[in-house]
């Protein structure tokens, strides 16, 4: 009897050890790959409300944005996100964007704050809080700004495209391709994306 | 020789000594102040760079040191945080050379990248990276790299490492021992 005991503590030792590692491996690196089916979600927007990419019955699609209240280079885009949304929401694509970061790290980033901010910049799209930080890491979100592109499809949200918004985040006037613009045009007019996943200058995320 | 007139020479003589003393005083001073002024002067020239212009920095081969090139911004907070490590490594030891590649708002050089490195008296050569075409410089830079701040790159002829995160004292001095012992 005491044998058996060992072994089932044994056994859940080692299980326990196995989980551990398990999370481990799940490191912003390991987040979706373009064509990688994405998660959907379930997190607090701004006004309160919990708000799931399933509840948009008709987009065809999202363009989700991590990003913040703190950091300069978000900041500089909120502009180009606001756009977004207005040229891509009528046309299926809405803009989300989430907050990834812990506001016990980064306090300017805190939900109150958050609602403070999108009244400021009047927001048109949800902000919602990655409470718990359990979405930017499936992801595999690395910085604020970093954009993803889904598409719904049969099997779920597909993503199409990961990375900046353009190449030239710091200086909008610089700017000589839109990468966001770009593929969801060619997803709106069923053409392939001719640039799937890029890099951009961002702040890493708070943890 | 009455004794004023000795008493005189004596204190000419003094006069001359003390005269001589402040002349070198002076002399020494300034040129203490002149060093000073280089130093400074150094700091004031921060050159702005395209990424074809940086590249070469980024692959020195011909010495024996190893390059250490962080890059960062005086708006981002970690990088804020280790840059005095990067600071330390820099002027304690000869062997190192570190390089401060600043990725600030282009417009922002004056008001913001100029007075940070003044203020802070660094030390590490400085350089702004202005060039809107990130997408690609960020890979060739490094192809783990996705262009989150702060991110280092460190090298010899030897080896080559990049590392996309912040460093603690002892984590960056951990890892420069590694390129030490080959």
């Amino acid at each position: 009897m005491k044998k058996l005991k060992l072994l089932l503590l044994t056994v859940i030792v080692v299980s326990a050890s196995a989980f551990t590692f398990n999370k481990e491996l799940s490191t912003p690196k390991d987040g979706y790959k373009v064509g990688d089916i994405a998660t959907d979600f379930s997190l607090k927007n701004i006004d309160g409300r919990m708000v799931s990419l399933a509840d948009y019955k008709e987009a065809k699609g999202f363009i989700v944005i991590f990003t913040c209240n703190t950091c300069p280079v978000s900041v500089r885009n909120e502009e180009r996100i606001l756009a977004l949304d207005k040229k891509y929401k009528s046309l299926g694509y809405p803009v989300v964007a989430i907050n990834p970061n812990n506001p016990a790290v980064q306090p300017g980033d805190s939900y109150a704050l958050m609602k403070v901010r999108a009244k400021e910049k009047k927001f048109t799209f949800p902000y919602l809080f990655d409470d718990g930080q359990k979405i930017f890491p499936q992801y595999g979100a690395s910085a604020t700004p970093h954009t993803y592109i889904l598409k719904k499809e049969k099997d779920g949200l597909r993503v199409k495209y990961i990375g900046g918004i353009d190449d030239s985040s710091r200086n909008e006037a610089n700017v000589k391709t839109k990468f966001v613009e770009d593929a969801i045009d060619a997803l709106l007019s069923n053409k392939p994306i001719k640039v799937t996943s890029t890099r951009a200058i961002g702040c890493s995320i708070k943890v | 020789m009455p004794d004023y007139l000795f008493l005189y020479m004596i204190y000419s003589q003094k006069v001359r000594i003390f005269a001589i003393v402040c002349f070198i005083t002076v002399v020494f001073s300034c040129k203490r102040e002149a060093k000073t002024a280089v130093k400074t002067q150094e700091n004031d020239v921060i050159e702005v760079v395209n990424f074809t212009e940086l590249e070469p920095l980024l692959n020195i081969k011909d010495d024996d040191k190893i390059h250490v090139v962080n890059f960062w911004a005086t708006w981002c907070a970690p990088c804020i945080k280790e840059l005095p490590y990067f600071e330390e490594l820099h002027t304690a030891n000869n062997n190192v050379e570190v390089i401060l590649v600043s990725l600030d708002f282009p417009d922002k050089f004056e008001s913001q990248l100029i007075p940070f490195v003044k203020e802070n008296n660094l030390s590490a050569q400085v350089i702004l990276l202005d060039d809107p075409n990130e997408n690609k410089w960020i890979a060739e830079i490094d192809a783990s790299w996705q262009g989150a701040l702060p991110a280092t790159l460190i090298y010899t002829n030897a080896k080559r490492a990049f590392y996309a995160q912040s460093f603690t004292r002892e984590g960056l001095l951990e890892e420069i021992e590694k390129f030490t012992k080959i």
